[in-house]
């Protein structure tokens, strides 16, 4: 059947103009842009431009009393970065920032590794020690600090009490004669406390990232490698690491941030103490911006995380694109 | 009187891709009009530019002689099922078939009547309560038939509803459907990789090629006169036997190409006489195939099982086909030619 | 690799098999240890908060008396002083009340996001969504010092209407992320499909694609909730008067006075918080996981 077809009138009706108007919302080109304005305006007005404002800020001369850059006068040019950097509190901030960060994360990555195998394994209450492990994550962390604080206290921190009662603490034991340790009074104890705060803060989310990466390897590959009689030792560092190196990398970036620009740690375990040793970025920002109200030296203060950040999201943007083609 | 027309209908999804590429295509109204080509030859996304899903690069749509280009798929009049049927999971059989007829704001009453009706025709009655996760792939296509008839539309678009289903299901389901076509007679445009479907249902079939429209004809057409060996090679199973011959290529069907054996003569007038070699033979049940060789080319003969050849694994044998189911293309362009002289195939056996 | 083991072993012979057994004894032991070690380092704090709350004052400041035992009953005094003689209740309200406002304002703004980023922005959509999610990366520490000014101009300092504000800059980015996971799941069919059966596409986006996404938007509802309540810094910095603060600047500052220390209020008001919030945070934990792995695995 070679239908007889019949053509329409090379002039047929097209919808005329003023109806079109309704269907503008219908146009992909329209409303893609329409729906994402609100968010798009939401994060350029409110991270976009107070992250200009902060650079503004570093290079003038505002304070809480006089918040405003009225005229070029208000422009000091490197003066607040020549204080600061001539501040021997802020180069231990510094430095202080630098050591728990990289401290804190190279034990996150070992103990994210082991407990991660442990939670791969099944056996009994595994869910409960699910959630336990995720508690120092789940909760907000100045009241979990606040937690921390408390078990560290100088008199009744009950570390101290188990310490005495297994001879470790006290009269004629190695740690004493006192029968405190005042974790949080002495410079080293304080640092480590900080850092031992941090590892206990991330490692939940190490783990279960890397949990997920654990669980995503292919189950062929682990049983080739199974079959062809390799150990489980030999099967883990030869095959499951290696797979997993993408997944632990997300995970130490995202500590790496989390760790590095925390201001909550060290401002309720030590407020920064036993004189300013456990000082970081955030906290002196925060002295000397807020609490201070030297604004524009607290946003100066604060920029010196920003090459961090920024070597951050270039590593992030390579490895989600690196995930995607694959 | 045509129901859908494109001209010049042209998608571009960037330079270098060109899904669909001026196609001109007319379908009359009742009409059954299948779109058959390989994955990617366009198929999909042109039943998707008639359908308002996808907005065309340059050229028209007509639909009942309006050009609907501007307008949006609920503004078309039209119903389409998609390959996956698309049921909406979070309702059930009825809210899925009522959805339409709540969008174009029908009262509950006229909707229950005609719910009813286009279950009754599907024979899914018993199954309006239920959600899509609970049935099978063959209810599932019959609920999405059900939800396209009750807008009561200028033309159904279909994309490939069948290719879900498993393959016994497949046949009766090509059936049904075919039958349900030709009773409400609303113009369908069936969009296939399956030629057996094509074959079967289309009363037209258009079979498309990298954006091109290589032939438009019934499968009668389509079949025997192929405009082209694309058309030749994808319509067919196995396809049609291609043989150079100077500057063209002598087709023949596979089922045109028979053993010639003592007690069959032939005058050589009529039929063309080709010596093969390297025969196998494969015995499929209802029939058999066998292959071999004609100067290094590959050539297939389709039997009936119960014909005995009597072709030994390896040897060779002399064949012979129609010179009236001859069909010639040139080499070059691939298209249908008039044969510049009587072809005698470089294995041909002098008789 | 346990499963693994077992089909191995059916086809070695015997002798061979000891090599391949599942796991011995002393792995089990070590297991088991290791993931008590880890709770316990995990939980302790917590552990300390809740048995401090309940003690007496006389229990408690007795360094010889073992904290993890009660020496006296334990008291339910802590908690009713903590509720009766703090601003606890109002910091509590406040807190939720600004959650409130924020999961309005990050559903509102989040939904059309993700979508526009999943389904109508094309090949550049993907990248602009990890644009989006980079900015949860800008740390609130950074952003706390020119905020404050910007707070001062619309005069909403010393107002948790100020945290309202801004919260929203962290969960937005996070959550668009999250819910355009959950919109590449949802088949572009079925919108399509109710775009042909009569509706506008903002229609059929509202009858097909949020109803089949309510687990997803359920999920972004949780996080910008638990997000919120987890946030300390720019609340430290924004919010000075004990009537407008949320709890965890609330609990620090107002409950700690100068060197007086109420312990067991504090531990209490810590615990009360804490363990809802990670109960909550626990049950959309993996999807959230799903959103941190960038991709790169499948949730």
């Amino acid at each position: 059947m070679t239908a007889p077809v019949y053509a329409a009138p090379a002039n047929a009706p097209v919808e005329p103009a003023t109806k079109q108007g309704r269907f503008l919302l219908e146009r992909e080109g329209v409303l893609g842009p329409l729906l994402l304005l609100p968010a798009v305006v939401y994060i350029l007005a409110l991270v976009g431009f107070p992250l200009i404002l902060a650079v503004l800020y570093a290079f003038s001369d505002v304070t809480v009393g006089s918040p405003h850059i009225t005229s070029t006068k208000d422009f000091v040019g490197l003066a607040n970065f020549r204080v600061i950097l001539n501040d021997p509190v802020f180069r231990e901030a510094l430095r202080n920032t630098i050591v728990f960060t990289v401290v804190s994360q190279v034990i996150v990555v070992v103990l994210a590794t082991i407990l991660g195998l442990v939670l791969a394994e099944d056996f009994k209450g595994k869910r409960l020690v699910r959630f336990l492990i995720l508690l120092p994550w789940t909760t907000p962390i100045a009241l979990s600090v606040l937690g921390w604080f408390w078990m560290l206290d100088s008199v009744y921190s009950p570390i101290d009490y188990v310490m005495r009662e297994v001879g470790l603490l006290g009269p004629h034991t190695p740690f004493g004669p006192a029968r405190n340790m005042y974790w949080l009074g002495k410079t080293n104890l304080a640092q480590a406390s900080v850092i031992a705060v941090h590892v206990w803060r991330t490692l939940p989310l190490a783990t279960v990232i890397l949990l997920a990466g654990l669980s995503s390897i292919p189950k062929d590959i682990v049983e080739a490698a199974n079959m062809d009689g390799a150990s489980y030792w030999r099967t883990l560092f030869k095959v499951k690491l290696p797979l997993l190196t993408p997944i632990m990398s997300v995970a130490i970036l995202f500590s790496i941030i989390f760790t590095f620009t925390d201001l909550s740690v060290s401002l309720v375990l030590t407020r920064g103490g036993p004189v300013n040793d456990t000082q970081v970025i955030a906290t002196w920002a925060y002295f000397k911006g807020i609490q201070g109200g030297n604004l524009a030296q607290g946003a100066a203060i604060a920029l010196f995380m920003v090459p961090v950040l920024v070597v951050i999201a270039v590593l992030m943007l390579r490895l989600a694109r690196r995930t995607e083609t694959t | 009187m045509a129901v859908v027309e494109t001209r010049k209908l042209t998608k571009r999804f960037s330079d270098e891709v060109v899904a669909v590429n001026e196609i001109d295509l007319r379908c009359v109204d009742g009409e059954f009009l299948v779109l058959l080509g390989p994955s990617g030859c366009g198929k999909t996304t042109l039943l998707r530019m008639i359908g308002g899903l996808e907005q065309p690069t340059s050229g028209e749509i007509l639909i009942a002689d309006r050009v609907v280009n501007n307008l949006p798929p609920r503004a078309r009049q039209i119903a389409m099922v998609f390959q996956s049927y698309a049921l909406y999971p979070h309702m059930s059989v009825y809210e899925n078939i009522a959805f339409p007829l709540k969008a174009a704001k029908l009262d509950k009453a006229a909707q229950r009547e005609k719910i009813a009706w286009a279950a009754s025709i599907l024979g899914i009655d018993e199954l309006l309560k239920r959600k899509p996760r609970q049935l099978s792939g063959g209810q599932r296509q019959r609920v999405a038939l059900a939800r396209a008839l009750v807008r009561e539309p200028n033309v159904f678009l279909l994309d490939e509803p069948l290719s879900n289903l498993d393959a016994q299901r497949r046949a009766s389901a090509r059936d049904e459907l075919q039958v349900f076509q030709k009773d409400i007679g609303t113009t369908t445009i069936y969009v296939t990789h399956d030629q057996v479907e094509a074959m079967g249902m289309g009363d037209r079939i258009a079979v498309i090629d990298s954006g091109h429209i290589r032939q438009l004809g019934t499968p009668h057409e389509i079949y025997e006169e192929p405009a082209d060996t694309f058309v030749a090679t994808f319509v067919g199973s196995p396809p049609m036997n291609l043989v150079p011959e100077g500057d063209e290529l002598v087709g023949f069907r596979p089922e045109a190409f028979y053993p010639i054996t003592a007690d069959t003569p032939s005058d050589t007038s009529s039929v063309l006489r080709v010596n093969v070699i390297n025969a196998r033979e494969e015995y499929l049940g209802s029939e058999k195939l066998i292959y071999a060789e004609v100067n290094g080319i590959r050539v297939v003969s389709r039997l009936p099982a119960n014909v005995d050849a009597g072709i030994a694994e390896g040897s060779s044998a002399t064949f012979g086909v129609l010179r009236s189911n001859l069909r010639h293309f040139n080499a070059e362009t691939g298209l249908r030619v008039q044969p510049g002289r009587v072809p005698v195939l470089s294995g041909a056996a002098n008789a | 690799m346990v499963t693994t083991a077992d089909r191995t072993m059916a086809h070695l012979p015997d002798e061979d098999s000891g090599k391949y057994r599942v796991m011995t004894i002393g792995a089990r032991v070590v297991l088991y240890l290791l993931a008590l070690l880890f709770a316990a380092f995990a939980a302790i704090p917590f552990i300390w908060m809740i048995i401090t709350s309940f003690k007496t004052d006389q229990d408690l400041y007795n360094p010889n008396h073992s904290p993890f035992e009660f020496t006296t009953p334990p008291t339910l005094h802590n908690y009713t002083l903590l509720f009766t003689s703090t601003h606890y209740l109002t910091f509590i309200a406040n807190t939720l009340i600004v959650a409130l406002l924020v999961v309005v304002i990050t559903v509102a703004a989040v939904v059309p996001a993700a979508y526009s980023l999943t389904r109508l922005a094309g090949r550049w959509g993907e990248n602009l969504g990890i644009l989006i999610f980079l900015v949860y990366l800008v740390p609130p520490t950074l952003l706390f010092i020119p905020l404050t000014g910007v707070i001062a101009d619309i005069n909403l300092q010393n107002s948790w209407w100020s945290l309202v504000l801004v919260y929203p800059t962290f969960t937005i980015p996070f959550c668009t992320w999250l819910m355009m996971g959950f919109f590449k799941s949802v088949p572009w069919e079925i919108e399509e499909q109710a775009m042909i059966d009569g509706y506008t596409r903002l229609g059929a986006i509202w009858r097909t694609v949020i109803p089949i996404s309510i687990p997803g938007i359920l999920t972004i509802v949780i996080f910008s909730f638990t997000l919120t309540m987890h946030e300390f810094v720019y609340a430290l910095a924004f919010v000075q008067s004990s009537s407008q603060k949320t709890v965890s600047v609330g609990v620090f500052t107002e409950l700690i006075r100068g060197d007086v220390y109420f312990w067991q209020s504090l531990m209490a008001a810590a615990a009360l918080v804490a363990l809802p919030v990670a109960l909550l945070y626990n049950f959309f934990l993996d999807r959230f996981i799903a959103g941190f792995t960038l991709g790169a695995v499948k949730g």
